[in-house]
């Protein structure tokens, strides 16, 4: 259809200025976050709002990250995302194997079972668990943030590998079944290999969520050598919440990092946040 | 399924093996915590002290409680005003980028970004832009001739400014309702246009009923997810102006966290899984007389 009339133009042009009028309004807090970030203490009090900073102020970055330790944060987040994720990888992918391509009984009733606690409302367990991990130890240490992800690796984990292992042709399993491959061959040997875009879709999910989640670091970690970054951002907001040219810079460095993973693993941000719109047929 | 073979000992044996930890996880970390965390929620427990069994106290204490009813009403304040209004403009805006436009791409990456952003720095960004006297909200209320409002100072403001918050970052669920629409087959469309249907009758007619399955689950998953809602009012308000931020996880935080009484707060977690569990059923109930699930027969 080449002849395009000039109604279709003109319905287009609107549709370009909605478009655009919608992207402005959400760009805009964007804007200000990094037009703040930028300013002289000064002129962060200023109404109307200064748009472009005079001077621009990049020591901001430099003083906010002098007044905290968020190389430290940085690492430790880095830490438990590493160990956490491996744990995830491996047992999810374990069991969504066992649910795609072994028979076995109470498959079905027990692949519901992992689906419904997608569901669950974690606070109902939060207490027991907190309780568990003081018991042992572990309050104010990494584990009770990285060793539940070994065991199962998140519901929504194991979902996902087997919706992805479900696309993967059956032959493949009988031929190396027949090579006198066991399962466990077949898992690691077969099935794993073509699996790169779901490892790297939870790896994306998983750096996410753990540079995100606010509550269970908050519960479990308290000396400031192991804050994560979520938490010491919100310990810097008790130590400087006037200077709102520092937070900025502060929040900034938070949010830059997921932008730049994005840009570059942005095939899996879609892929993921796709399958999990699917998880309700 | 085939069921050709039948089931092979050594299959099922290496089945379970594989599902072991998470057999393992689903006891430790989620079935016994959740019994756990009833019995405690029929004692009264500070940690420190041992704990006795006082039945159901506490909630009975509980429901006397004017703090956990008004935690509970910011809550559903929160979930029935918010979830819906944002999952609507989620749609809005999948819809607007559900077209074949030169250059959409950059407009589907714009809207999705902001949802991109942590959610300890959404809200002390956030913060600022609610500030009364150097704030963006403020500054824009004046720039079109309106005056300033207190909207993380005022307890009639602060819910409605949290929600309007929350539509910043739409581009999460966009996304979701982008793929329903996209899975919508275009032939149903070009019938329709043969039969001279118009885009509101199309729209009406095939992508609503069709895009049900994706709106119900986002909405059961947005609401369950809104009950937890505890982030932003721990970070804007802690709770406040007068307590109109009290939300469910805030004060349930507050009680297991900050004043130790684990019983107490093993209740309200028992309640709020009642309510979210209650919730999902009768969503669940009803979707089965509004939802259309397309071709669904894949036994």
């Amino acid at each position: 259809m080449d002849s395009r009339t000039a109604k279709e133009l003109i319905l287009a042009g609107i549709w370009y200025v909605i478009l655009s009028a919608l992207a402005l309004t959400l760009a805009l807090p964007l804007v200000w976050l990094l037009s703040t970030s930028l300013k002289t203490g000064g002129q962060t009090f200023l109404m109307p709002p200064k748009w472009i900073p005079e001077p621009f102020v990049w020591t901001n970055y430099s003083d906010a990250f002098k007044a905290v330790a968020f190389h430290e944060y940085f690492w430790n987040t880095i830490r438990i995302v590493i160990f956490a994720t491996i744990g995830a990888m491996l047992t999810a992918s374990l069991a969504a194997f066992a649910f795609a391509r072994l028979r076995f009984p109470f498959r079905e009733p027990l692949f519901l079972l992992v689906l419904s606690t997608i569901m669950l409302p974690s606070i109902v367990t939060l207490i027991p668990t907190f309780i568990v991990f003081r018991t042992l130890g572990w309050i104010d240490t990494f584990l009770p943030l990285i060793v539940p992800l070994w065991f199962g690796g998140g519901a929504f984990n194991i979902f996902l590998f087997r919706q992805f292992f479900m696309t993967i042709p059956l032959e493949l399993d009988e031929a190396a079944r027949i090579d006198g491959a066991n399962n466990l061959r077949i898992y690691w040997g077969v099935i794993l290999p073509l699996s790169k875009p779901v490892l790297a879709t939870i790896a994306v999910f998983a750096f996410i969520h753990n540079w995100n989640d606010f509550f269970e670091p908050l519960i479990y970690l308290q000396s400031p050598e192991n804050w994560t970054m979520a938490i010491g951002l919100r310990g810097f907001q008790g130590l400087y919440h006037t200077e709102w040219n520092l937070m900025m810079a502060a929040s900034t460095a938070m949010i830059a990092p997921l932008l730049v993973l994005f840009f570059f693993a942005q095939r899996y941000f879609v892929s993921g946040i796709q399958m999990s719109g699917l998880a309700g047929r | 399924m085939k069921k050709g073979r039948g089931l092979l000992w050594s299959e099922a044996r290496d089945g379970y093996l594989f599902i072991l930890p998470w057999i393992l996880g689903f006891i430790i970390f989620t079935a016994g915590p959740m019994l756990a965390s009833l019995y405690i929620s029929f004692t009264r427990w500070e940690i420190v002290t041992p704990s006795v069994w006082v039945g159901g106290a506490q909630y009975v204490k509980l429901f006397n409680d004017d703090r956990f009813w008004l935690s509970l009403y910011n809550t559903s304040y929160y979930v029935f005003i918010g979830v819906p209004l944002h999952l609507f403009f989620a749609l809005l805006a999948a819809l607007a980028v559900n077209m074949n436009l030169r250059g959409i791409h950059f407009f589907r990456t714009a809207y999705y970004v902001p949802s991109l952003t942590p959610v300890v720095a959404n809200s002390i960004l956030w913060v600022w832009i609610f500030h009364p006297e150097w704030g963006l909200a403020n500054a824009f209320l004046e720039w079109i001739g309106l005056e300033g409002l207190y909207w993380l100072q005022d307890p009639r403001l602060a819910k409605p400014a949290l929600i309007v918050m929350s539509f910043w970052s739409i581009g999460g669920q966009m996304v979701i309702l982008l793929a329903g629409l996209k899975g919508i087959p275009m032939e149903l469309y070009e019938a329709a246009s043969i039969d001279g249907a118009n885009w509101w009758s199309r729209f009406w007619r095939i992508t609503l009923p069709l895009l049900t399955p994706a709106l119900f689950f986002n909405l059961i998953i947005a609401i369950i997810g809104a009950f937890q809602v505890f982030t932003q009012a721990y970070i804007m308000t802690e709770g406040g102006p007068s307590y109109s931020t009290l939300f469910y996880l805030l004060y349930l935080f507050r009680a297991a966290f900050e004043n130790f009484r684990m019983g107490y707060a093993s209740a309200m977690a028992w309640v709020l899984f009642v309510i979210v569990l209650t919730f999902t059923a009768i969503q669940f109930m009803l979707s089965d007389r509004w939802v259309f699930y397309e071709g669904d027969v894949r036994r």
